[in-house]
């Protein structure tokens, strides 16, 4: 056999998007120590977001939510066998460059922190970690795409345990794929001008009848009927960040959330998870709240 | 024919299904214990294997699938699934079971967190080359005199097997369902029809 090395490829699309592949079906909780993310790893979670305050803490306290001490997100990498992905402020690419060096597994361009470019989302392309950006619309979903995430989530309204701004948002991205996919090719100029996005990719979800990277749902979640719900609608795997940990029996809830997210068809068997959880966390009307988070980024 | 079931709790499922169905098989989706009636083989799916473990208990699938896999039921595990599969797991969490029927001895994320994750075209033998996908890959580390190995792979520190087989049982570290290639896949069910012949 030859002794020499077959040079390998690291970084690539394929490479980036194949590990949000791996994820799809399965929970992604946020978790603020080691504690928590082996509570997560033991419930079946299939990756944990590494973060120092949850969504609604970060709400309740306001100030400037920055990217997480880099001591902590180690301690948590080192606590768990399965995927930490940590977030950085919309255009900070320093943060990204940190959280690379730091080998996390995924990074998350984020409107849950305060953005720290108010034109431009960090350049993507530049990075070997793969990114997952927030959207509202496929507009968004595709202009960040073009920038070179690997995997697009709903923003929901973080930190309300309120489902209804992911579910206008799924339904949003689902809506506006279908009316491509009904265009005449000729019409896929005008709506790539409407929708604010590359002409190529529109081409490609009007071809392809979906996005070109996975499509999961973030923001708001925090019941087991949550997660069933947006799967149904779509969604490809559920990211839950306050709905776990602020809920009065995180266990229970954090299990029975990957259990309905499988099984989340069977409403049987979601009704059976859901069974005797406490309660969820207590949430807030969407009308109340002094900031919207979904509104951070373009 | 037969019929090949891909165990669906969790992962990149939607793809073993269409590279059988690329083949022309008609796979099955399991998630639930009716799902293994009359089922002739099993492929489980790249995924977290912690996860999938965990679902595979809660599920009930795992006290069946167990006595399946004991009775020779060809399975073809591909990442997590080679994990799940293997008789001893490194770096795993301390209480990570698995069906310890392919014995082999893998390490978890043993090519590297995400950021080491890579592509590379993986020899066959005279069976061709295919593009070997590896994510948060395991490595096999050593294998049991029964174990064949099919393809390895040298990341710089020596060759370690990628594709391996042990009678109607196959593992492998890296993703074929990635990729439009259906060569591994089509190794797999040649397997399957000579056993169950």
């Amino acid at each position: 056999m030859n002794s020499a090395l077959t040079p390998s490829t690291v970084g690539s699309a394929l490479v980036k998007r194949g590990l949000a592949d791996m994820l799809r079906g399965g929970v992604i909780m946020d978790v603020v120590n080691p504690e928590q993310a082996r509570i997560a790893e033991d419930a079946g979670a299939v990756a944990v977001m590494a973060l120092e305050r949850v969504p609604s803490d970060i709400r309740r306290d306001g100030g400037v939510a920055r990217m997480s001490d880099p001591q902590m997100i180690q301690e948590i990498q080192a606590a768990v066998t399965i995927p930490v992905m940590a977030k950085a402020r919309i255009g900070h690419f320093a943060e990204a460059q940190i959280l690379q060096a730091l080998d996390v597994d995924y990074i998350d361009e984020s409107e849950v922190l305060t953005p720290a470019d108010e034109e431009n989302h960090i350049d993507k392309w530049d990075f070997t970690v793969p990114f997952v950006c927030g959207a509202t619309n496929l507009g968004e979903a595709l202009r960040r795409i073009a920038e070179g995430a690997c995997l697009i989530r709903s923003k929901g309204e973080a930190g309300t345990g309120n489902v209804v701004e992911a579910v206008r948002h799924l339904r949003t991205i689902n809506a506006q794929m279908r009316r491509l996919a009904s265009a005449d090719a000729s019409e896929l100029f005008a709506l790539a001008k409407d929708l604010q996005a590359p002409i190529a990719l529109v081409q490609e979800v009007a071809a392809t009848g979906k996005l070109p990277v996975p499509l999961f749902c973030a923001g708001g979640l925090s019941t087991p009927a949550d997660a069933s719900l947006v799967l149904q609608l779509g969604a490809e795997a559920v990211f839950v960040g306050s709905g776990i940990f602020k809920s009065d029996d995180p266990v229970s809830m954090a299990k029975a959330i990957v259990e309905a997210t499988t099984h989340f068809e069977d409403a049987t068997m979601v009704a059976k998870v859901s069974t005797g959880l406490g309660a969820a966390m207590r949430g807030s009307e969407t009308a109340s709240l002094e900031v919207r988070l979904a509104e951070r980024g373009w | 024919m037969r019929r090949v079931g891909v165990l669906s709790l969790q992962g990149d499922v939607r793809e073993h299904v269409a590279t059988l169905e690329n083949l022309g098989a008609t796979p099955r989706r399991v998630r639930r214990v009716a799902d293994l009636d009359g089922l002739d083989g099993l492929i489980i799916p790249g995924g977290e294997s912690t996860a999938i473990g965990h679902l595979l208990t809660t599920s009930g699938l795992r006290d069946p699938l167990q006595s399946m896999i004991d009775d020779g039921m060809p399975v073809f595990g591909t990442c997590a699934g080679l994990i799940l599969l293997a008789t001893r797991i490194l770096d795993g969490r301390d209480d990570q079971w698995s069906f310890a029927a392919l014995d082999v001895a893998v390490r978890r994320n043993g090519y590297g967190r995400q950021i080491a994750s890579f592509e590379v075209p993986i020899d066959i033998g005279d069976r061709g080359t295919v593009p070997g996908v590896f994510i948060r890959a395991p490595r096999i580390e050593q294998c049991g005199p029964d174990v064949t190995v099919w393809a390895s792979h040298d990341h710089g520190d020596g060759e370690h097997p990628v594709l391996v087989r042990q009678g109607a049982l196959w593992g492998c570290s890296f993703h074929p369902e990635l990729t439009s290639d259906v060569l591994v896949h089509g190794l797999f069910l040649d397997a399957l029809q000579e056993a169950l012949r």
